[in-house]
């Protein structure tokens, strides 16, 4: 009878092919995915059927949220430089060069001209805080700082497109007031953003279904 | 923690064995960097691009023109949405004989039963045309170009003063929400409307209202000509 030997087995795993699965998945993260821009309040966009995707650049992005008050967001520095050096000058206040590229790091901005010089002396946490809490670009009729934001940004940049990304709870009057403003300023064609809509396509409609 | 395995040679005096050199590389700290990278990429991206929904709205000076060439009034439906997730809707003019009527204004629903219904029995031509335009893209006889391009030409002829799809007109009350009014728009898109138009309330469809839901935000204090 031949001796039964007893094999010293190593614990050593492989992890040779569970590196190869997460590079795998990190690459495909990282083809696929976009970075999430912070935004000052949270919106949650209704959902459309539509399947076109928003451009990536000369996007002027205004966010309205369900109290109605707008935020925006343009993504060229050099746009926002200029635009808000033209609208300080229409409230009379002068931005310092160092003021003008601190308010250009800004992923968004929403506070009257006013405002803006004290909230640029301060800090990261305090300023996101501070835009949350009481943001907002004034849109009244005796102020509204709104247009004076469009019309400028339009003169710096003609090519750049008004994407609306508004809350699904929002009243519709809110919204009106920033598509009338628009129409007053003949910006008649933008686009609102709308998240995916499952399981409906707009081809459902014409009796042509995509399992067949 | 990489191993190697060296231990070959060692015998004093004896053969010289050739051991087989196992090369072992421990994987495990690059799995734990990348599954770290992994839960950064997920919880700081998004997947999906936001959808865009491109809307043209009418200049000011062209609402006047617009109302010059008025489409037929059997083929303008008006859709009223309330406050409540609710929509309306009524064909034709406002007249004074409307006012009486108590199902001139009828209820709907938002989504397939309700508001597509109604749209897509109205717009067989034009649907009948962007399906064949379709079907020819999926086949890949035109290109995705040309099929977008034909079939917003046959939205625009349906549009028109000759063409049969019906003319809506969308008339949100003040609060309602932002959700209903791109719902209605979704609509359009998927009913292959030609000609849609964001409107206020007139104080006749504010009186309508009134008398259907009740809700104060209806309340007008100018009463329609035929009360």
């Amino acid at each position: 009878m031949p001796k039964v030997k007893v094999k010293r087995k190593s614990t050593f795993i492989d992890m040779t092919a569970m590196c190869d699965v997460t590079v795998l998945l990190l690459t495909f993260f990282m083809l696929t995915s976009t970075f999430i821009k912070k935004e000052p309040v949270q919106v949650s966009t209704p959902s459309s059927v539509s399947e076109r995707k928003i451009p990536d650049v000369n996007i002027l992005s205004v966010l309205i949220d369900p109290d109605g008050r707008i935020f925006m967001s343009m993504d060229r520095q050099e746009d926002i430089r200029n635009v808000l050096k033209k609208v300080g000058e229409d409230y009379k206040v002068d931005f310092t060069p160092e003021e003008l590229k601190k308010f250009s790091l800004l992923p968004s901005f929403g506070l009257p001209v006013s405002a803006t010089q004290k909230f640029l002396t301060l800090q990261q946490e305090q300023m996101d805080a501070v835009l949350t809490a009481e943001g907002g670009i004034p849109r009244d009729s005796t102020d509204n700082q709104f247009k004076h934001w469009i019309t400028h940004a339009r003169a710096v940049n003609p090519d750049f497109r008004i994407a609306i990304k508004a809350d699904k709870s929002t009243p519709y009057e809110h919204i009106r007031g920033v598509m009338n403003d628009l129409r007053d300023l003949r910006e008649n064609k933008y686009n609102l953003i709308t998240s995916l809509k499952a399981g409906t396509s707009a081809d459902a409609a014409l009796g042509l279904d995509k399992s067949h | 923690m990489a191993e190697v395995n060296t231990d070959s040679g060692k015998d004093k005096g004896g053969k010289v064995k050739r051991k087989k050199q196992t090369l072992r590389v421990d994987f495990t700290p690059m799995v734990d960097m990348n599954m770290l990278l992994i839960t950064f990429f997920m919880f700081c991206t998004s997947l999906s691009k936001p959808q865009t929904m491109e809307i043209n709205m009418p200049s000011k000076d062209k609402v006047e023109e617009e109302q010059q060439n008025k489409a037929p009034a059997s083929r303008t439906y008006t859709f009223i949405l309330g406050t409540k997730d609710d929509v309306y809707y009524y064909n034709g003019e406002l007249t004074t004989a409307s006012y009486e009527d108590p199902n001139f204004l009828i209820r709907t629903s938002y989504g397939e039963e309700g508001i597509r219904q109604i749209l897509l029995e109205k717009n067989t031509a034009v649907l009948r045309q962007v399906r064949d335009l379709k079907i020819k893209y999926e086949n890949k006889e035109i290109t995705l170009e040309d099929f977008e391009k034909q079939a917003a030409e046959a939205r625009a002829e349906g549009a028109k003063i000759t063409g049969s799809s019906p003319i809506v007109i969308i008339k949100p009350a003040v609060k309602s929400n932002y959700k209903n009014v791109i719902d209605v728009l979704d609509e359009m898109q998927i009913c292959n409307i030609g000609t849609y138009q964001l409107m206020d309330l007139s104080d006749g469809d504010k009186y309508l209202m009134y008398q259907k839901t009740g809700d104060p935000i209806f309340e007008t204090t100018l009463a329609p000509g035929a009360k």
